[in-house]
């Protein structure tokens, strides 16, 4: 087993942004692990633009965006960036596991930070009456067979939840030749940023239906179609409101939700309700020296103010282990 | 001609409303600051999109390379080079902000890769 003064499991926009803070705050000994082949996280796949407006001035795609830090992390000698590192098991003394191709890794941590993002919520997760066909994926599932492996999961979609992922893959369909038939929100507004609303489903007309549920999902082995009713103030579908649309592809885009089984095998509380640690201020968890931050610590509309706050998620540590090291 | 936009150039999401005429905007209101005036008459007069896409790529890390058009293109030709895209193939090594395509279709644009897509195989 071996030892760090600073560990962070993440190498997404969290983790970048905390591991550049806790270098900069004078921590010069960091293990930065990341589970893919890549450093970037969820933005390699977010090839839009947007990103950056509030954080560098400028709008940048989201692969942009992220090697605007990687490459400021790979120049940095103190940040030993471990790839295809996937972190299995968390104790409450910060030891953690992770695995690496072909082989087993432990390492005790002084402080770790925790930048394991998020993951969508399932269709499981809402309700459709039903069968349970193929073609339906999940809106960020969908992303990355499009932009990462060049897969496009149909050719006529109905998604399902007006999200920021959800809006941006309805355009993503439609430039990539497929058809929208409209997306389907059980709020009285859209979730997503107007921006998103605007250019990605005024701009091509893809109907969005506020106030909308879809009743039920049509299909033996593929989907076929799926009804979309409108519901009233309780929520209850309004009887006879009921219509079809055709479509072979369900995207689900119905929000996100905190990836934290490590920090709760390890004893931290989580609300049950959002999957966020329960905790005192920003960044915080019951556990001295564990810092949570980025989606995994709540889940955020910009990657912008990910990156802010994980800024201070990497100050916090650094500040941690100063006190720690003068306390001895 | 009367025609309402939600301003998207900040959070604070103002509702124009403008007044055009022949194609040109001549009057707004509610906009609480000048980006929404000028955000208005961009949406009127000349409404553009920066497009973003994948390519396929061949012999290369990655199995597709992310590109975006370095400047805003009429909206009207988002779809036309959305089109033009999907026919496309990178065969070469790229790095984030190479030209791929130098002003694609005579939009005024060109299209970069927006990742380093290296030699290799995926
Ligand atoms: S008009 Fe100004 S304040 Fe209002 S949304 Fe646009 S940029 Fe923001």
């Amino acid at each position: 087993m071996s030892e760090r003064e600073l560990v962070i499991v993440g190498g997404g926009p969290a983790g970048m942004a905390a591991a550049l803070s806790a270098y900069e705050h004078g921590v010069r000994d960091i293990l930065l692990l990341e589970r893919d082949q890549y450093l970037g996280g969820i933005l390699n796949q977010c090839i839009h633009a947007g990103f950056g407006l509030n954080y560098f001035k400028e709008s940048l795609t989201g692969p942009e965006y992220a090697l605007r830090f990687a490459r400021r992390i790979t120049d940095i000698k103190g940040i030993d960036v471990s790839l295809k590192s996937f972190a299995v098991r968390l104790t409450p003394d910060k030891t953690l596991t992770y695995l690496k191709p072909g082989r087993v890794e432990k390492v005790k941590a002084k402080a770790l930070i925790m930048a394991t993002g998020c993951r969508e919520k399932t269709r499981e997760m809402v309700h459709i009456a039903g069968t349970r066909p193929a073609g339906i994926f999940s809106a960020g599932l969908a992303q990355k067979l499009i932009n990462i492996e060049g897969l496009l999961p149909g050719k006529e979609a109905v998604i399902l939840g007006s999200g920021d992922i959800g809006l941006i893959m309805a355009r993503r369909f439609i430039l990539e030749g497929a058809r929208v038939k409209g997306v389907v929100e059980i709020r009285e507004q859209s979730r997503g940023l107007t921006r998103n609303v605007v250019q990605c489903l005024d701009d091509f007309d893809i109907p969005l239906y506020l106030r909308h549920k879809i009743s039920r999902v049509r299909g033996r082995d593929r989907v076929e179609a799926v009804d979309v009713a409108r519901v009233d103030d309780r929520i209850e579908q309004v009887p006879g409101s009921e219509f079809t649309l055709e479509c072979d592809t369900l995207l689900v885009s119905v929000g996100l939700i905190p990836e934290n089984e490590l920090i709760e095998m390890a004893g931290v509380p989580l609300d049950k309700k959002t999957n966020s640690p329960l905790s005192e201020g920003l960044n915080e968890t019951s556990i001295p020296g564990l810092f949570v931050c980025g989606n995994a610590f709540k889940v955020y509309d910009l990657a912008d103010s990910v990156s802010t706050d994980s800024l201070e998620a990497g100050r916090m540590a650094a500040v941690y282990l100063r006190q720690k090291g003068e306390g001895r | 001609m009367l025609k309402k936009f939600v301003c998207i150039e900040c959070p604070q999401g103002c509702l124009l409303e403008t007044e055009i005429e022949n194609g040109r905007m001549v009057k707004v209101n509610g906009n609480k600051c000048p980006r929404g005036e000028d955000y208005a008459r961009g949406e009127i007069e000349n409404p553009a999109r920066v497009l973003t896409s994948t390519i396929p790529a061949e012999g290369l890390r990655l199995k597709m390379v992310s590109v975006k058009t370095n400047r805003p293109i009429a909206k009207s030709r988002v779809l036309e080079a959305a089109a033009e895209v999907r026919k496309l193939k990178v065969k070469k090594p790229v790095r984030a902000g190479e030209v791929i395509a130098e002003n694609f279709l005579g939009l005024g644009a060109d299209l970069i890769a927006t990742r380093d897509v290296l030699k290799g195989t995926p």
